[in-house]
């Protein structure tokens, strides 16, 4: 209910008034064109044991992760072009978001699904697994055991069929 | 082959090097994640390291070019076994090797009436396709990635392959090899049908006075993954017992692969190869290196 009521103030977003606009987005991000918002956009199935949640030391290591993988893309030399105009502060939550809701935190997803946030930057397997590493050194930072770390990438893996275009 | 040392003459003028980005004209290497590509066979390609997998050689994705040499050195109870090789990945796709095989009988030799430090030696010529799957993003499926394969072996001991009783000193191998990523298992699985004809891997020579027929053999190979870096494993393949005045046993090993680094990798193992040649119960060990890129 609360996601449609947003997903309606983004509709007005986008008829140009600046009012809503700032009803609307969150502190610190910029708005974006509007989008039905649903779990299903998380584009994985939540895990349904709290193992791994916990072996990720639960919200708190998962916004750890998320801070590490993000300031690493950005700075990353194999793949920071992707990054140049990205919302750092949305692109955070909604990972975070996305996590915590695949590895069954309880958490609602709220971002766009993976197709549609990465539609034409021109992908590649290179740039997916460049992310993967990433992701890992943040997971191995975070001390978050190897075997726990694979459930969650086992889960994210098949989203490279949408994300990566060529 | 006269296309791609083209393309990579005009690259080299460009001034790639290996760690070169993606821009037009560019041959793109690397990307891979660690291990993906499995270690180099003892036939050469990837695979595990008695067996051949369904992983393409090389770092290089789907766009770009990869590729890798390994040295292996088998030192069972009675006889030694040197291997080495390269391979070619193109896209993650097609793979070529070649390989050279160095079976040493040392001391056994004498035993056998073949002289002391007689060295049997084969060349393998090897080309792999992957024809469907994706072993590591397909996560959400039970299927594997697919390839299918072909392996020229060539011996160098026409006259005593034959004295033992085999039918040719050269042969071909056909395998189609299954590689699947178990990630939230951390296990890795891969199982190969090969039609053979060949003797201890053709170095005893192909067909035999027991039989001469195309047999399946299986090769199976499971590890689990401890870090990004490090695999333990074993694998069990069996073969075919075509020569009657010995009988070919499977093959086993215990293995443990780490990676270095994205270029560089070892493997080692426990094998256990059987009896070869009369001479039972060759267990030992087993090393391998592998450069690539
Ligand atoms: C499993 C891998 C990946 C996951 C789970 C993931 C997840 C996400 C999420 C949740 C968003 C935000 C969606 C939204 O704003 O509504 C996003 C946006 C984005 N992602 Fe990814 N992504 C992955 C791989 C990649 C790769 C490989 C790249 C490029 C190297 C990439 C580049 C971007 C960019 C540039 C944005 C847009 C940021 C913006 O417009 O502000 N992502 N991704």
């Amino acid at each position: 209910m609360k996601s449609f009521i947003l997903a309606g103030l983004a509709a007005i977003t986008l008829s140009g008034s600046a009012f809503a606009q700032e009803a609307v987005v969150p502190p610190g991000e910029k708005p974006v064109d509007a989008y039905k918002q649903s779990n299903a956009n998380a584009d994985a199935t939540p895990m349904t044991d709290q193992k791994t949640f916990e072996a990720f030391h639960g919200k708190e290591g998962i916004d750890r992760i998320v801070e590490t993988l993000v300031e690493r893309n950005f700075a990353d030399p194999r793949i920071k072009d992707f990054f140049a105009a990205a919302d750092k502060v949305r692109l955070k939550r909604t990972l975070k978001e996305q996590f915590c809701y695949i590895l069954g935190g309880g958490c609602d997803y709220t971002g766009r699904n993976m197709k549609d946030s990465h539609k034409d930057q021109g992908t590649t397997n290179k740039d997916m697994n460049a992310l993967i590493e990433n992701l890992q050194f943040a997971m191995d930072k975070e001390g978050v055991p190897f075997a726990a770390q694979n459930k969650l990438l086992a889960k994210l893996a098949p989203q490279q069929r949408d994300i990566v275009e060529r | 082959m006269k296309r791609l040392s083209k393309t990579a003459l005009a690259a080299m003028a460009l001034g790639v090097c290996a760690a070169g980005g993606a821009h037009a004209g560019e041959i793109e290497t690397g990307g891979k994640l660690l291990l993906t590509h499995g270690v180099s066979a003892v036939e050469g390609g990837a695979g595990g390291g008695l067996t051949s997998w369904a992983v393409i050689a090389g770092n290089e994705t789907n766009r770009g070019v990869g590729g890798e040499v390994h040295g292996t050195y088998v030192d069972v109870k009675d006889y030694k076994l040197r291997a080495f090789g390269g391979a070619v990945g193109w896209h993650d796709r097609v793979e070529l090797s070649a390989a050279r095989q160095e079976f040493d009988t040392g001391a056994t030799g004498a035993k056998l009436g073949l002289g002391k430090g007689f060295t049997f030696k084969q060349t393998v010529l090897g080309a792999k396709v992957k024809v469907l799957g994706d072993a590591v993003y397909e996560q959400d499926s039970w299927v594997p990635q697919i390839a299918v394969g072909v392996q020229y072996k060539d011996n160098n001991q026409d006259a005593i392959v034959r004295a033992v009783g085999a039918k040719k000193d050269s042969g071909v191998d056909v395998y189609v090899a299954a590689t699947k990523l178990l990630l939230d298992k951390s296990l890795v699985l891969n199982g190969t049908v090969r039609l053979t004809k060949a003797n201890q891997m053709g170095l005893l020579g192909f067909g035999g006075d027991q039989s001469n027929a195309y047999k399946p053999q299986f090769e199976g190979s499971a590890g689990y993954l401890l870090s990004k870096r490090l695999v333990v494993g074993a694998e069990y393949r069996t073969k075919p017992s075509n020569l009657g005045f010995a009988k070919e046993d499977d093959w086993k090993d215990l293995f443990v692969a780490y990676a270095v680094n994205k270029s560089l990798s070892v493997t080692a193992a426990y094998v256990d190869l059987g009896d070869i040649a009369t001479f039972k119960n060759q267990r030992g060990l087993y090393l391998s290196l592998q450069a690539g890129f």
